[in-house]
């Protein structure tokens, strides 16, 4: 999980020693908070993950936030045609790093079945996406995965140290 | 409770010079009207009960035979005599100018913006002929046969959802 008990710590008295990455990282892949960016039927499917027989909290990842500047994972279940791209790179640019991005259906994908004037064929032409999700509507033990996987490569971030969470504050 | 072919004719009697006929569709009628008196034509079928205005949809006739590249269908309904009755005008492809039909159904509004934006129809006298489904940045119209069907067209800004609101 990251955060290891030291062989030799005392942890009957109630302290851990680790790494601080380590420990943000553990929090990170923890707590990810989702924006669902939710503009078609697999926008359903996702409420189906949250709800109770699949059950999202188990991933801790089920404080569902609908602004960006409260959520690090933006769930883009649906089709994204080309008026609304500008939206959703603008909430994008709005969440705070570190943030990620799971593209969860066909259409997101690749644009699926609508291969026409209005349908953006790839999210990952406009935002970069971590986890792709195959399905039409992907089942939702395939978005439990997909959450899975995105903190498997959380917790394999490369190291960033405290200088660097100065940077991401805007400190020099 | 009148029916269809007594208003039909009704119409037809006032608008004698109007080149007003009527022809049956998969069991609806269809009435043609010349472009210039579209709207005389509207206003009586408005009079005679068609208190409702379902829809309104363009059509190019590119690739197959007809008298005019484009045509338009306004889909109506009198909910008192439940009444169905499809207009159809057809709009040659060097003068797309058609008189605007939102002074007698408020949702005439959306519907002509739609044609506007998939066909390039010039509804004279609407309030707001913005597109009103593709992004304001789209070059050409989509729904027009010789339009490439694959071709996207990003879009950069977003688009007012309530331009009254956003003017104040
Ligand atoms: S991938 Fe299928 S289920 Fe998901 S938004 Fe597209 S059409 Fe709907």
């Amino acid at each position: 999980m990251g955060v290891k008990m030291t062989p030799g710590t005392k942890h009957e008295s109630g302290i851990i020693t680790t790494k601080l990455d380590e420990v943000l990282r553990w929090g990170r892949k923890n707590s990810l908070w989702p924006l669902p960016f939710g503009t078609a039927c697999c926008a359903i499917e996702f409420m189906g993950v949250v709800s109770s027989p699949f059950d999202l909290s188990r991933f801790g990842a089920e404080i569902v936030r609908f602004s960006p500047r409260q959520s690090d994972l933006m769930l883009v279940a649906g089709t994204i045609n080309y008026k609304i791209g500008p939206v959703m790179r603008r909430i994008y640019d709005q969440m705070c790093e570190p943030k990620y991005v799971i593209s969860m259906g066909a259409c997101a994908c690749s644009g699926g079945f609508y291969d026409n004037y209005a349908a953006i064929q790839g999210i990952d032409q406009i935002v970069p996406v971590d986890v792709f999700i195959p399905g039409c509507p992907p089942r939702p033990d395939a978005v439990l995965n997909a959450i899975v996987k995105l903190q498997e490569k959380i917790a394999k971030e490369p190291q960033r140290g405290l200088r660097h969470i100065g940077r991401e504050h805007g400190e020099s | 409770m009148a029916n269809l072919d007594d208003i039909l004719n009704v119409i037809k009697d006032r608008h004698a010079d109007a080149d007003v006929s009527v022809e049956d569709s998969f069991g609806d009628a269809v009435m043609v009207v010349a472009k210039s008196q579209l709207l005389d034509v509207l206003t009586s079928l408005k009079q005679e009960g068609f208190d409702l205005l379902l829809d309104i949809a363009g059509v190019d006739n590119m690739k197959r035979e007809a008298p005019e590249r484009f045509e338009l269908v306004y889909m109506l309904y009198s909910v008192g005599q439940d009444l169905r009755l499809r207009v159809k005008v057809y709009v040659p492809e060097d003068d797309l100018n058609v008189p605007s039909a939102t002074g007698l159904w408020q949702a005439a509004n959306w519907g002509e913006r739609e044609a506007f934006d998939m066909f390039g129809f010039n509804f004279e006298g609407h309030p707001n002929l913005e597109r009103i489904l593709c992004h304001r940045e789209f070059v050409g119209h989509a729904l027009r046969k010789d339009y490439p069907t694959l071709k996207g067209q990003w879009a950069t800004s977003t688009s007012d959802l309530r331009p009254d609101l956003e003017r104040e």
